[in-house]
């Protein structure tokens, strides 16, 4: 489904602040792998979602997806691949734009966007539908300004979007981060459930070791840009956070576990 | 009284165009964009050689909307190819117009007359001819005359064809951005990233947004142009402020809870800004201190949240206080 193969990536290259945030990178994912992404900050997690959904070129390597060299593509020309859900809940949806209509603009997502009209009744009865399983009442919002929405809320629409029109991947970058836990648990199990629902194929960073265990047929581990730990199905399913933790210091070469990896124990 | 009203209204739909305009850049896609100060008169410019040289007034207008269209290109490549910060962009957009509006005219200032031995036919001839000739003779001292000097006079076709043209360019404008295209316009203006995460090119949604806006403000253009019978190279000076005030008037006073109603809001703040403009001047302001009664207004207009926060809590910190009063009493 993915393939990733040796990327490199370079910020500031050639200044005081130059940083190899990818490091000979290669990742291969099969369809239907749900992989959960752990590290400490600055790894390159969010690189790598990046590098992959184009925010920028990369500096070298091959970014194979389901069969379709994208390596030379721009962001848009990727999207019809990717569903991308951000930390940031202000990221992944129009604020000044109703529920519906964001819906109608990620229904479109890849296609041209032409002079009918932006959102059809057919659509919008499906819409609620939809918009009701999340079980947050929006359904009855339809034509509320996403603006008003909690965080918690616009996230979950922002899921429901990246899903609409069923994507290659899904990529969900600590997606649940900033909202309050019990929030958080609520859009992880919505996740869940999307993804198990639909088959897709995912790839979720989060800080937390033991979202990262429970969730997902595999398990990565970045640092200093590239992969050091890489377990699937019943290998993952016995991990622990001590193991992965006395994992993470064997194979970082004895780095000390950073803060936020504790504190998300 | 009336007739320089009527005139205030006539003049403040032409300007209304502009402030549709204005709203596509600084409301739809949130950049400020001066090209306008250029492109209007490259508007008003392109129609007045044009109409001067006996080509139909409407078609005249047609070529000064293209010609608007390639400002904002312009201004749109610089902005999103060349990475020029926007506000800049169009400042070089309408520093470059500068020149190009004397070349495409030749000279300062183009007359069009409505009158006289080389007059020319506008727009609002064919109006202005078909009022007259619907009035027809009339005592000039019957007690209907004023009315019927009214209907016959030139400001009232003016306001007529305005009334069409805004009516007809708002209705567009609600359909186009109820689209699938001009929702993506809107959206690229709340949050590009996510636009981009649908498929969307950011660069062509602002390419074609800037383009439409600069078309609508030099079809403005070659309206005014025609109702004040001369196009001008310095026609275009403030023209942004002004099309900034009318935009902010009319949310102010109409609102903006649903498209239909900004769009309202924008015709209805060009007017009501011309009719105030017509009264400071009936009441003895310098045409020269003009501008700077502008710049006021909108300075005003701008920081009305802030004015009305403050009276709130003014207000609500007085009321805290009496129901202090009240408590003590008790
Ligand atoms: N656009 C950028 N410009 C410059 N440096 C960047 C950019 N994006 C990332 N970096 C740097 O690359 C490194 C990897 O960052 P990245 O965001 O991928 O880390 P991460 O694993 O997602 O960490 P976190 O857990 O904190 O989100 C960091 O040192 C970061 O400062
Ligand atoms: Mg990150």
């Amino acid at each position: 489904m993915l393939k990733m193969t040796n990327i490199h990536k370079t910020f500031n290259a050639g200044t005081v602040n130059e940083k190899k945030a990818l490091n000979g990178l290669d990742l291969t994912l099969e369809k239907g792998d749900f992989v959960a992404i752990i590290g400490g900050n600055g790894a390159g997690k969010s690189t790598m979602l990046n590098a992959l959904s184009g925010v920028w070129p990369v500096d070298s390597g091959k970014i194979v997806i389901d069969g379709v060299d994208v390596t030379a593509k721009s962001e848009h020309r990727r999207a019809p691949y990717l569903g991308r859900v951000f930390q940031d809940p202000m990221m992944g949806t129009a604020a000044n734009m109703e529920i519906q209509e964001n819906l109608a603009l990620a229904m479109r997502r890849g296609q041209r966007r032409t002079l009918r009209w932006g959102i059809s009744e057919k659509e919008r009865a499906q819409y609620k539908e939809l918009l009701a399983t999340l079980d947050l009442g929006l359904e009855n919002r339809m034509t509320s300004k996403v603006g008003l929405l909690s965080g918690g809320q616009r996230q979950a629409l922002t899921l429901l979007m990246a899903t609409l029109k069923q994507p290659k991947i899904l990529l969900l970058d600590e997606h649940t981060a900033a909202l309050d836990p019990k929030t958080a648990a609520k859009v992880l199990e919505l996740s869940d459930k999307i993804i198990s629902d639909n088959g897709l194929t995912a790839l979720m960073v989060t800080h937390n070791m033991k979202d990262a265990i429970k969730h997902g047929n595999r398990l990565i581990m970045m640092n200093n840009g590239h992969i050091i730990f890489d377990v699937k199905g019943e290998e993952k399913k016995n991990l622990t956070v001590d193991l992965l933790l006395r994992k993470f210091s064997e194979l970082s070469g004895g780095e000390l576990v950073n803060d936020r990896m504790l504190l998300s124990k | 009284m009336v007739n320089i009203i009527i005139g205030a209204i006539a003049l403040g739909l032409l300007w209304g165009i502009m402030t549709l305009g204005v709203h596509l850049s600084y409301r739809i896609l949130d950049v400020a964009d001066l090209s306008v100060e250029g492109t209007i008169t490259t508007g008003g410019a392109t129609a007045a050689v044009l109409i001067s040289n006996g080509v139909n007034a409407w078609l005249a207008c047609l070529v000064a909307l293209v010609a608007g269209l390639i400002g904002g290109l312009v201004t749109a490549i610089l902005h999103t190819k060349l990475k020029i910060p926007a506000l800049l962009a169009g400042i070089l957009t309408m520093t470059a117009c500068y020149s190009i509006n004397l070349r495409i005219m030749g000279k300062a200032n183009i007359p069009l007359p409505t009158t006289g031995s080389n007059k020319v036919e506008t727009v609002f001839t064919p109006v202005h001819d078909l009022m007259k000739s619907l009035v027809g003779e009339y005592d000039e001292n019957s007690s209907m005359a004023w009315l019927l000097d009214i209907l016959v006079s030139k400001n009232f076709s003016a306001m007529l064809v305005g009334i069409v043209v805004v009516i007809v360019l708002s209705v567009i404008m609600y359909w186009f951005f109820g689209t699938e295209l001009g929702c993506a316009i809107r959206a690229t203006g709340n949050n590009q990233q996510m636009v981009r995460a649908q498929g969307i090119s950011t660069t062509l949604m602002i390419i074609i947004c800037l383009m439409l806006s600069n078309g609508l403000v030099a079809f403005s253009g070659a309206l005014i142009a025609q109702y004040q019978a001369y196009a001008d190279i310095q026609m275009g000076i403030g023209s942004i402020v002004i099309g900034l005030a009318s935009l902010i008037i009319g949310e102010v006073l109409i609102g903006t809870k649903t498209f239909k109603r900004n769009l309202v809001a924008l015709a209805v703040g060009a007017v009501v800004y011309r009719i105030i403009i017509a009264l400071v001047m009936a009441a003895g302001m310098a045409a020269n201190d003009l501008k700077l009664f502008t710049a006021i207004t909108v300075t005003f207009c701008l920081s009305l949240p802030l004015i009305k926060n403050g009276i709130n809590k003014l207000i609500s910190k007085r009321n805290g206080e009496a129901a202090a009063n009240i408590g003590e009493e008790e």
